[in-house]
């Protein structure tokens, strides 16, 4: 539908269906968001012996986080006297705004897709790195100091994670031959899971993607032990989450993501499995992946930045390096027997 | 025109690492300290001075709020040094009973230092998981004395309340317990690659250092330095159980990491043969009068607490307030390293090597 509709002649009523088609997939995205963070409290409560959210909403919870936005709308939203002001409000609007655009491209089965781009990896990791630009701006406008180091780790921890990210996608673009996301799984149809054949750039596309999301054990520009609260250390209300939206929406990202390059996306694990949909597969899989973020956040103490960085450069980039090396020479054998 | 400068960044006295209203005034190049002053006082209520104008058995209660963690030691330490000035004669149940409490308090303070210390370098759970030990702790003093932090329980002479039916039996089953528990802590925490990497090498110095600064406790030990007043000027009942005192070489955080561990179960052991030779009967205060009174002259007494060595001197006149009262508080004197040890340093070793010092601010400010 969404082809013949970029097809045709634009107008009024285009406008209206892909304004509603957007609309959708924001409320499909909010209402997972609201309950990942759930899940992820509750998970992070089971693992730290606390019962995590078990007031609104029943004995579950299931509440606690529309209970936590509505408090959030109401709190004053306040601007630091000293701070720039214009970049201050536009800083929370440009980390957020890319990670709402990236989920554009994610087949979520092999027909629920809103945007089946022929370079949708790409498109992806591109628009994906904007989201820096939000934290740094938020930091510098805050004219706040540890906001300002926040900002500062944040800048260099991203460029240095989103190399060995790229890097280690280039090894499954090889093995599927296009960066559409689409075809990517249709190879693992054929070919099996790139879990399999990528081992390794399965692990860099974790670790990387991990501090992607600034999350423990990369967490260095909110380091709430260190600095404070980082780069959003002045913002509050609805402004401060926004950056905490950002945030989760770009764990749905990244483990859609991952789910998508490594784990066969929509497809069962077995043939003979087949009559269950693709959905619950995409479900599943992507549950273990979050599952697995969160395990990992509760596990692991806080990397230096200085070992950050080494770690990046130094292990990462040329572990990807010799995975792309090690693809291509696989791939050239494969094709003589 | 493209220049560098300096920056002033204020750390605390409200920061999430500073362990209480702790200031640091720090000069900064980018994320490297140039400078770093130390200030304190926040919580500063002027025990000594107080002290002054109390009755020996009234300053008790001010003295569970120096180091709040481990409040059984303090209570000692006051006792002791006026029990030495009176020459008292402790019955053996009272000595047991202050011994295990005030282990259980090392336990406490111990796993206390663990998690936090493990909340700095950015772990969170495993302060959770120290927490529930530390709560089955903290029950059992309450059971004993009544209080959950403060506890107020030793008196001169003895002690204030007799343990409960069944007490010495919990205790007796929390041992090997903690044991157990301590097992999982290395398995989570000791080698885990990226908290490695954090406190190894960071915060070292000297055998010198550490003697030159007056350093006590673990933050001495971890020189190599095998001074342990429990061992080497036996205090209480201490000599009559057997254990070792753990030393280190590095003079890091790792090492001070590996001796308070190390320390943890020690305490166990002492705690499992104080526990064994419990005295079945027998009671639990001395003969003192209603009103104690010091006699002249003037007393220095010092033990091992978990944080280091806290002495106490007192000076008497003879009246039932003591004439001048000071406190060697331990926290306050490892502190004064922190400037020498921060400088070329990092903000993400700030933390580290701050943590790793263990100060109370409650201690520290006196």
């Amino acid at each position: 539908m969404v082809e013949e509709l970029l097809q045709s002649q634009p107008g009024l009523l285009n406008f209206g269906i892909f304004f509603l088609l957007a609309t959708v997939l924001l409320l499909v995205v909010l209402g997972f968001v609201t309950y990942a963070i759930l899940a992820e409290r509750k998970v992070m409560g089971f693992m730290q012996l606390r019962h995590g959210p078990n007031q609104v909403g029943g004995r579950w919870g299931l509440l606690q986080t529309v209970a936590d936005v509505l408090k959030l709308l109401l709190k004053e939203d306040t601007i630091p006297k000293l701070a720039d002001r214009p970049l201050f409000i536009l800083a929370p609007v440009i980390a957020f705004a890319p990670a709402f655009m990236v989920l554009a491209t994610i087949p979520l089965t092999d027909h629920l897709q809103f945007a089946d781009i022929g370079v949708g990896l790409l498109y992806y990791i591109a628009i994906s790195g904007l989201t820096t630009v939000g934290v740094v701006t938020g930091g510098w406008a805050s004219n706040n100091k540890y906001a300002l180091l926040g900002g500062m780790r944040a800048a260099a921890q991203m460029i240095s994670y989103e190399i060995p990210l790229v890097m280690s996608v280039i090894g499954v673009i090889l093995f599927a031959g296009s960066l559409n996301l689409n075809d990517i799984v249709a190879a693992q149809d054929e070919q099996g899971w790139f879990i399999l054949w990528q081992p390794i750039a399965f692990l860099v596309f974790i670790i990387a993607s991990v501090a992607e999301l600034n999350r423990t054990p990369f967490d260095l520009p909110e380091a709430e032990s260190e600095l404070v609260a980082g780069f959003h250390v002045e913002y509050s209300g609805f402004r401060w989450a926004f950056f905490m939206l950002a945030e989760y929406v770009y764990l749905f990202a990244m483990a859609s993501l991952t789910t998508v390059l490594f784990l066969g996306g929509w497809l069962p694990p077995f043939d003979f499995l087949g009559f269950i949909p693709g959905a619950v597969w995409f479900a599943l899989k992507f549950s273990v992946v979050i599952f697995f973020l969160v395990w990992i956040r509760v596990t692991f103490p806080r990397l230096r930045a200085d070992q950050l960085m080494e770690f990046g450069w130094k292990v990462l980039l040329p572990v990807a390096l010799a995975n792309i090396f090690l693809t291509a020479l696989v791939k050239e054998l494969l094709k003589l027997f | 025109m493209l220049r560098t400068e300096e920056m002033l960044l204020n750390v605390g006295p409200q920061h999430p690492s500073t362990h209480g209203v702790f200031r640091l005034v720090l000069k900064i190049d980018g994320e490297i300290i140039k400078e770093a002053k130390p200030v304190i006082g926040y919580l500063h209520r002027g025990t000594e001075k107080l002290a002054e104008n109390l009755q020996y058995t009234q300053i008790i209660p001010y003295t569970d709020r120096l180091d709040y963690l481990a409040a059984m030691t303090n209570n000692y330490v006051l006792c002791h040094a006026v029990e030495t000035m009176m020459d008292l004669k402790i019955p053996d149940r009272a000595e047991y009973l202050r011994v295990i409490a005030m282990e259980l308090g090392r336990v406490a303070s111990h796993l206390v230092w663990w998690g936090t210390y493990l909340l700095d370098i950015g772990a969170v759970s495993p302060f959770l998981y120290a927490f529930r030990e530390r709560e089955m702790i903290i029950n059992m003093l309450n059971e004993l004395s009544g209080a959950r932090l403060t506890f107020n329980y030793m008196r001169v002479g003895g002690v204030k309340w007799d343990a409960p039916e069944g007490w010495i039996e919990k205790v007796g089953e929390f041992i090997p317990y903690m044991r157990e528990q301590l097992k999982g802590y290395h398995d989570l925490v000791t080698g885990n690659e990226i908290f490695m990497n954090r406190v190894k090498g960071v915060g070292r110095y000297t055998k010198e250092d550490a003697i030159n600064y007056s350093l006590s406790g673990a933050n001495l030990r971890c020189t190599g330095v095998k001074w342990d007043l429990r061992k080497d000027e036996p205090y209480s009942i201490y000599d009559r159980f057997d254990f070792n005192v753990p030393v280190q070489e590095g003079g890091d955080a790792w090492a001070r990491y590996h001796v308070r561990l190390a320390e943890l179960e020690e305490s166990l052991k002492i705690l499992e043969q104080a526990v064994e030779q419990f005295p079945k009967e027998g009671e639990i205060l001395a003969k003192v009068p209603k009103i104690i009174k010091a006699p002249k002259g003037e007393a220095y007494v010092r033990i091992e607490s978990p944080r280091g060595e806290i002495g106490c001197y007192i000076a008497s006149d003879g009246k039932k307030e003591p004439y001048r009262l000071k406190f060697r508080r331990p926290s306050f004197y490892n502190l004064q390293i922190l400037p020498k040890l921060l400088e070329g340093e990092n903000i993400a070793n700030l933390i580290a090597i701050l943590g790793a010092i263990d100060i109370v601010l409650g201690e520290v400010d006196g």
